[in-house]
């Protein structure tokens, strides 16, 4: 093996060189879709992933892919789905994305039978479908509570399906679709310094080698999911790093909105080791119940005066809705996870938390023991082989989690294309579709719908360069290389103070949870801000023991940039908002603000090149939310756009509507 | 109630290695994969491992503990005494890269020689009706994590490396019964699973159910139904007549290609 810091192996004409059409960054739902989408429009793929082929976090899914085909109850169409996306998201989606989202989710699910995913069925032989939180009618196509996997693994095999065509066809399995995994891409290539340069290409490093490789590529399509490593009770895998956020602001793509992060409700909290990992909403879904220590259920005092109107009052009405969904409302614990992370965290705070610091959470008063085996298959085994609890007898003690990031790359919503020619991004890494509060569910089907558009849109972007590819340079090659060794090279410096990268991983941790968390304060925010620049200045001295073949303090080092990139961004604008909009809450500005409903927070970098520059500035500017159409608003009641909409945004007739029904009084049951 | 425990792990690369003695802190509810991040963090900071989800639910982490084959997200400390010395070695059939990393892709060359699942002609997207029951067989066998602790386990390959050309394992095994049992599924895999894939090389030993962090009956549920089906057709004089005069099913459609070298 060569000494890590020898150079000389990774010059550039010894970097693995690779020429792709289009070439996506993540192997989850989001990419895999858009690569099936890219190969079929005939174009030449790269799927690059960190982990192994069919690992991707998207595996964690668990509830179900939200798609309403109406098969449960047939008065489900995208318009109701619409709706409750827009107002899970607090009015602040991009309308034009939740609108394609909900209209072709059905098509997207429909699809994945043709390429062999098995659904649960219901008693016709339809894909069947179940209640989760904001959704008005039972619309989550799944599978158990292994939803995820089944995409994954779906996916997966249809990406081998057309390795098995390329073989019958050009006798080579990769002639046009190859997954490079356990592959990392550190940065991105353009074509030139501003921020309309289009997109050359990306670099990475071979995990298993640490040998480096560039591909030449006018499409670029990032599908690298969220953020969650940089919090310290997390859902999240290893893999979340940010690294998409940063690739695309460094090249000079804008970040939307990245204060709005997802705390999920049920995380577990005990013992401490799995602190964090996910609890599905479809318990709740499903029957399950929350508790406080006092045996009380607490969601009835929570239920915010927007929602008040489609929440039962009573246990007795929430549990009717069970059988007879028709006649009543549902139950307080199916509000959208905002809500409900915020009600555990207040009761848990007040003193009535369980033993472990969460409330408790019970399916196995409502459900058989052999139903909840059923359908709750993994969480059973979950809580069985790492709690020693029993999920079928008694309740489990759950408490919020980092699970999600709304904010991302803004794109063209028909596209999914960034303001970055040739630099698509589909999945939890774009923003935009999900405004301040994602629904459960809604996630799996926008990995589809805009996976799939990001794929199609830079295939055709590619047709259209076919004749004139852009190139990467050797110095650009050089720089990355520089960059991507430079953890290597801190021992040879000088009079520096070697740090280690977990050590300053886990006070990032630390302090993205105790200051940017589900509640915030402005100068908690602002201590958290001084914070990251100590440590990313401890960042930059951290140096890496070993060699270059597969040695993850290496890659965390390198991996710990876009952490601490991703976190200023999300504090900048974590403190920028002052108002409380689903996932982002503020202690001190605490409520909606109609008038901050108008603002997306949109952050970018002073040097969109693509490279690491340790000189670069985010900046950040408030831009204003696009207008809804009206085909679209009338589909609401005039008295919940009151509540959203400032009085001039409302057209004149709602105006007038809503003038003679006041909306600020709650109609109580 | 936290306590120093003895772990001994195998540090090296596919040149030469060996067992390295640690003495590393133990806190309540932990797994074995939180020990070995505790190692990298303090001790090893090149320790190499694949880990995803920490929940059991990706397949990744998967290692030998004290010789057994295990995730190790899902073996829990307080399985083992205090006082014992904790053995954690690479998965011993494929190759090692570093560490407790292999080189698994002998499972994606075998996965990729799967014929893929062929939708049924005239069936459009949206139209697929299936029973429950019948999803559920092969549902049962796309809960697999695909963290091959079955393959690696399997004495076929474990211990025969030239085996490893002919024989798919227990996990592609099942794959092909696995579509073999979906309801639309518009392929014969039966003569594929004994003739390209090797269901042959399996006697039914079970090791591969046992090792199963899915708990799938691998050996029950989908091996010994193939080999049933696969005997039934071979001596069936009926099946046999037919197959001659080309009635058998799935003679008349295409075949999926055959991929075996």
């Amino acid at each position: 093996m060569s000494s890590p810091t020898d150079i000389s192996g990774s010059a550039p004409a010894e970097v693995e060189r690779h020429s792709y059409d289009v070439v996506v960054i993540g192997a989850g739902g989001a990419g895999l879709r858009a690569a099936i989408a890219a190969r079929e429009a005939g174009k030449r793929t790269a799927i690059v992933c960190k982990s192994l082929f069919g690992k991707a976090h998207t595996v964690m899914a668990e509830g179900g892919i939200a798609a309403s085909m109406g098969n449960v109850n047939s008065k489900d169409d995208w318009q109701v789905h619409f709706r409750d996306t827009m107002r899970g998201g607090k009015f602040l989606n991009h309308f034009r994305m939740a609108e394609l989202h909900a209209k072709e989710a059905p098509l997207r699910v429909w699809e994945l039978e043709t390429y062999g995913a098995l659904f649960d069925r219901t008693k016709e032989g339809k894909i069947s479908q179940r209640n989760f939180g904001g959704h008005e009618y039972p619309r989550l196509a799944h599978v158990g509570d292994r939803t995820g996997l089944e995409l994954i693994r779906t996916l997966q095999q249809k990406v081998v399906s057309l390795q098995q065509e390329d073989l019958r066809e050009h006798g080579d399995y990769e002639a046009r679709i190859k997954v490079f995994h356990e592959c990392a891409i550190t940065e991105l290539f353009k074509a030139g310094p501003d921020v309309d340069s289009p997109i050359a290409g990306a670099f990475g490093y071979w995990r298993e080698t640490g040998r480096f490789l560039a591909f030449e590529a006018p499409s670029v399509v990032l599908a690298t999911g969220g953020i969650g490593k940089s919090f310290k009770v997390t859902s999240n895998s290893w893999e979340y790093t940010g690294d998409g956020h940063a690739l695309a602001l460094r090249a000079g793509a804008t970040l939307l909105n990245m204060e709005f992060v997802q705390f999920h409700p049920t995380g577990m909290v005990w013992p401490p080791s799995v602190k964090g990992i996910l609890v599905t909403e479809s318990v709740r879904g499903d029957g399950g119940v929350l508790r406080n220590s006092e045996g009380k259920r607490f969601m009835f005092d929570y239920i915010p005066d927007v929602f008040r109107t489609q929440y039962a009052e009573t246990e007795e009405e929430g549990d009717r809705w069970y059988t007879d969904p028709d006649n009543n409302k549902r139950p307080p614990e199916l509000l959208p996870r905002d809500e409900v992370a915020r009600a555990i965290n207040s009761e848990v705070k007040a003193g009535r938390g369980s033993p472990a610091g969460g409330v408790f959470l019970d399916v196995s008063t409502r459900l058989k023991a052999e139903d909840i085996i059923k359908k709750l298959p993994s969480m059973h085994h979950q809580f069985k082989e790492l709690a020693d609890v029993d999920i079928t007898k008694e309740p489990m003690e759950v408490g919020p989690t980092c699970h999600y990031v709304m904010g991302g790359v803004e794109v063209d919503p028909d596209s999914a294309q960034s303001r970055v020619p040739g630099l698509y991004a589909a999945g939890e890494v774009a923003g935009g579709m999900h405004g301040s509060n994602r629904l459960g569910g809604n996630s799996l089907s926008d990995l589809l719908v805009f996976g799939k558009r990001a794929g199609d849109h830079a295939a055709l972007y590619a047709h259209s360069l076919r004749n004139a590819p852009p190139a990467v340079t050797d110095a650009q090659i050089e720089a990355a290389t520089r960059a991507a060794l430079a953890p290597f090279l801190i021992e040879d410096r000088p009079n520096v103070e070697r740090e280690n990268a977990y050590t300053i991983h886990a006070e990032l941790q630390q302090t993205m949870n105790d200051l940017v968390g589900i509640i915030r304060k402005a100068d908690e925010i602002e201590l958290a801000l001084k914070k990251l620049d100590d440590l990313r200045s401890r960042a930059a001295v951290a140096s890496v023991e070993g060699g270059r073949e597969f040695n993850p303090g290496w890659h965390l080092a390198i991996d710990l940039q876009n952490m601490l990139l991703i976190s200023e961004c999300i504090a900048r604008a974590a403190l920028a908002r002052e108002e409380s909009r689903g996932g982002h809450t503020r202690d001190d500005f605490p409520g909606m603000n109609p008038e901050w409903r108008k603002l997306n927070l949109v952050l970018a970098t002073d040097t969109p090149t693509g490279l690491r520059d340790s000189q670069s500035r985010i900046t950040l500017v408030k831009q204003e939310v696009p207008a809804m159409r009206a085909d679209l608003l009338e589909l609401f009641d005039p008295n919940e756009l009151q509540k959203y909409l400032t009085d001039a945004e409302l057209p004149a007739s709602v105006a007038a509507a809503a003038s003679d029904a006041p909306a600020d009084q709650p109609q109580r049951g | 109630m936290a306590y120093d425990a003895k772990f001994r792990v195998w540090r090296g690369d596919a040149y030469e290695g060996d067992l390295q003695d640690y003495s590393v802190e133990v806190n309540e509810g932990e797994v074995v994969l939180d020990i070995i991040h505790r190692l990298q963090a303090t001790q090893a900071g090149d320790l190499a491992v694949r880990w995803n989800c920490k929940a059991g639910k990706c397949g990744s982490c998967s290692a030998e503990i004290n010789g057994r084959p295990r995730l190790l997200c899902m073996t829990r400390m307080s399985t083992f005494d205090e006082a014992e010395t904790i053995t954690v070695t690479p998965l011993r059939t494929f190759p090692v890269i570093r560490d407790l990393v292999t080189d698994v892709s002998y499972n994606y060359e075998k996965a990729r020689e799967i014929p893929s699942f062929a939708p049924p002609e005239g069936v459009a997207p949206g139209d697929y009706r299936m029973a429950q029951i019948d999803v559920e067989r092969s549902q049962e066998f796309r809960k697999c994590i695909e963290c091959f602790l079955c393959n690696n386990v399997c004495h076929v390959i474990r211990d025969h490396e030239d085996n490893k050309q002919n024989f798919a394992g227990p996990r592609f095994l099942m794959r092909v019964a696995e579509l073999d049992m979906h309801p639309l599924d518009a392929v014969d895999r039966q003569k594929q699973a004994q003739d390209d894939h090797g269901l042959g090389y399996c006697n039914i030993t079970k090791c591969c159910t046992e090792v199963c962090p899915e708990h799938i009956k691998i050996t029950d549920n989908a091996l010994i139904p193939m080999k049933e089906r696969v005997a039934d057709r071979k001596f069936d004089p009926v099946v046999w007549l037919g197959s001659k005069i080309g009635l058998a099913k799935g003679s008349g459609r295409a075949k999926a290609p055959t991929t075996k070298p």
